[in-house]
């Protein structure tokens, strides 16, 4: 759990960042959004003290940050930037092990867990820990700068605009990622963006910051369906809004009784791409699929359609 | 098929070289030309080797004292504490650059004497700038997401410095202390009009005696070495720059 209170920090008089107040729960991805200059980023670096607040406490588990010397802070919360911030000189294997060595873990214990975070981003150990960072492509690189920040198994990672660097396809690839990697550590992640299109798939909450204050902390639907000031509903767009919301839920919230004809699609699949699977294919219905194979019934494009705006009775 | 070529001709060159010092009456016939009066070709007032070991010893012990100051004074005005520094540092060490060697052997010899001392402090002083400010380049021209990554990782000062940021600055530090070396191969020779040995006695007693065959087999000499050196610090730091993918 991070518990931020009452936190300020001004440069030469400038505030950059406001009073904020925001509890964090273990276990969760809280997402901040804002403009450039909102001071999202000034935010996440007072968290591992990469920046010293001007007033206020961050508090992890419990423990007041600056209990500990900073470096020592920051070798037990993990950092990932834009632009990974790979060491050029280091091997890829030598990247990862960044943080255990500083931290003196034995040899042998690095090099299994150097091992286990390539596996886990699908990089063949063998083939890539002795490669140098500009051997590899930029998606690769990315990765390796993510498990170099959980190497030493971190029970927060703070993640500074990560994805900022890579093309939409690969950048979607590694959210989804992200995501995996989230549940199977149980890590409590912060991640700084200004794309809300990332912040809404990937957040459990979502601060929106501006001008140095967070104007909204809340779960993605709600930042969607009760945007707290014009300026959050400027950062949404209205014109994305339904389709947006409905990327929160999944098929097999609305599915219905019912057959339909065609191929189908399959329950965990989120609803704004069941609706383009209809339009584009020009049917009424859908006949959805759980992931075993049996059928689960069917949507129809008057049910989604019902389902999109937000006086519908989404949850919220 | 290149590379075999320039290896090649590096060899001959350095095997060349080292025939010369060694047997340097082999190739008195072809310096003979250059003699009058039946001039001695070959310098024959001490032995050519020992003159280029001791010119080579000076060097090396003024480039090391020159990297040891030049590579400190730079590490310590890049940090935090010594930023005010910078300007104090780059005075004196221009100054350093600016004052000609010989003006500095004259002053020496008064204090220090006749001999090796004043030529290593005009070749340190010499020799200080290029590698003061090629650490300078080095280190603040480093990747910003570099630093901030190691930072982020939780390293101290220190090993941020000895881990991260020497490292990625050694090729362009290497490339200052070649500059410096060079500089000082061909500047010790003037170390002899202070008795120091250096080549520069060959080069000298030929001016004396006037026997263009010592001027140039002590100006050759000089310049093979310093040549060689160039280019085997040259592809060091291509090797280091390459591995880091520049």
């Amino acid at each position: 759990m991070i518990e931020i209170d009452t936190l300020c920090k001004s440069y030469d008089g400038v505030e950059v960042v406001r009073d904020v107040t925001l509890t964090i729960q273990p276990r969760t991805i809280t997402v901040i959004v804002g403009t450039s200059g909102s001071g999202k980023t000034t935010l996440l670096r007072m968290i591992n003290r990469l920046v010293e607040p001007t007033s206020g406490t961050i508090k992890l588990d419990g423990e007041d940050n600056r209990s500990l010397p900073g470096y020592e802070l920051r070798r037990r919360i993990g950092y990932a930037i834009q632009g990974h911030g790979l060491f050029p000189h280091r091997t890829v294997g030598q990247n990862i092990a960044t943080v255990p060595s500083l931290l003196g873990w034995s040899k042998a214990r690095i090099t299994a867990r150097v091992n286990e975070l390539l596996t886990l981003f699908q990089l063949d150990p063998a083939a890539f820990a002795p490669r140098f960072p500009h051997e590899l492509s930029g998606g690769q690189q990315q990765r390796v700068g993510v498990a170099r920040a959980l190497a030493a198994e971190p029970n927060v990672l703070l993640m500074d605009e990560p994805f900022g660097a890579l093309d939409p396809i690969i950048r979607a690839k590694a959210q989804d990622d992200l995501k995996a990697i989230q549940k199977h550590f149980g890590t409590t992640i912060l991640l700084v963006t200004h794309d809300m299109e990332e912040a809404i798939r990937l957040a459990d909450m979502i601060a929106v910051m501006d001008k140095g204050c967070v104007v909204q902390f809340a779960p993605p639907s709600e930042i969607l369906t009760k945007p707290a000031t014009d300026f959050v509903a400027t950062l949404i767009g209205t014109s994305d809004r339904p389709f947006r919301l409905m990327s929160l839920a999944k098929v097999g919230d609305a599915v219905e009784p019912g057959s339909a004809n065609g191929l189908a699609i399959a329950a965990s699949m989120n609803q704004r791409d069941a609706l383009a699977e209809l339009l584009w294919s020009g049917r009424q219905a859908l006949p959805v699929t759980a992931a075993d194979g049996r059928v689960l019934g069917r949507i129809t494009l008057e049910g989604l359609t019902a389902r999109a705006g937000h006086s519908s009775g989404h949850p919220a | 098929m290149k590379l075999w070529w320039s290896l090649g001709l590096r060899i001959i060159v350095f095997g060349l070289l080292l025939a010369f010092l060694l047997q340097p009456y082999w190739f008195a016939p072809l310096l003979k030309p250059l003699t009058q009066n039946n001039a001695p070709a070959i310098y024959n007032q001490g032995s050519l080797l020992s003159l280029t070991l001791s010119h080579l010893q000076i060097v090396l012990i003024a480039t090391v004292a020159a990297t040891v100051l030049g590579v400190t004074l730079a590490i310590l005005v890049t940090r935090k504490f010594g930023a005010e520094f910078l300007a104090l540092s780059r005075s004196l060490v221009n100054i350093g650059q600016t004052f000609p060697p010989v003006a500095v052997l004259a002053l020496a010899v008064p204090a220090v004497g006749f001999g090796e001392k004043p030529t290593l402090i005009a070749l340190f002083l010499y020799g200080l700038l290029p590698i003061f400010e090629n650490t300078l380049t080095g280190l603040t021209t480093l990747q910003p997401s570099v630093i901030e990554a190691a930072r982020g990782a939780g390293m101290t000062g220190w090993q941020r410095l000895l881990k991260v940021e020497l490292p990625l600055a050694f090729p362009v530090i290497l490339g200052g202390i070649r500059l410096s070396m060079v500089i000082s191969l061909a500047t010790a020779t003037i170390g002899s009009t202070v008795a120091a040995k250096t080549l520069g006695e060959v080069i000298i007693a030929g001016l004396l005696s006037n026997n263009l065959a010592f001027v140039l087999q002590g100006g050759l000499i000089v310049a093979v070495l310093a040549v060689l050196i160039y280019d085997s610090l040259s592809a060091l730091e291509r090797l280091m720059a390459r591995r880091m993918g520049a």
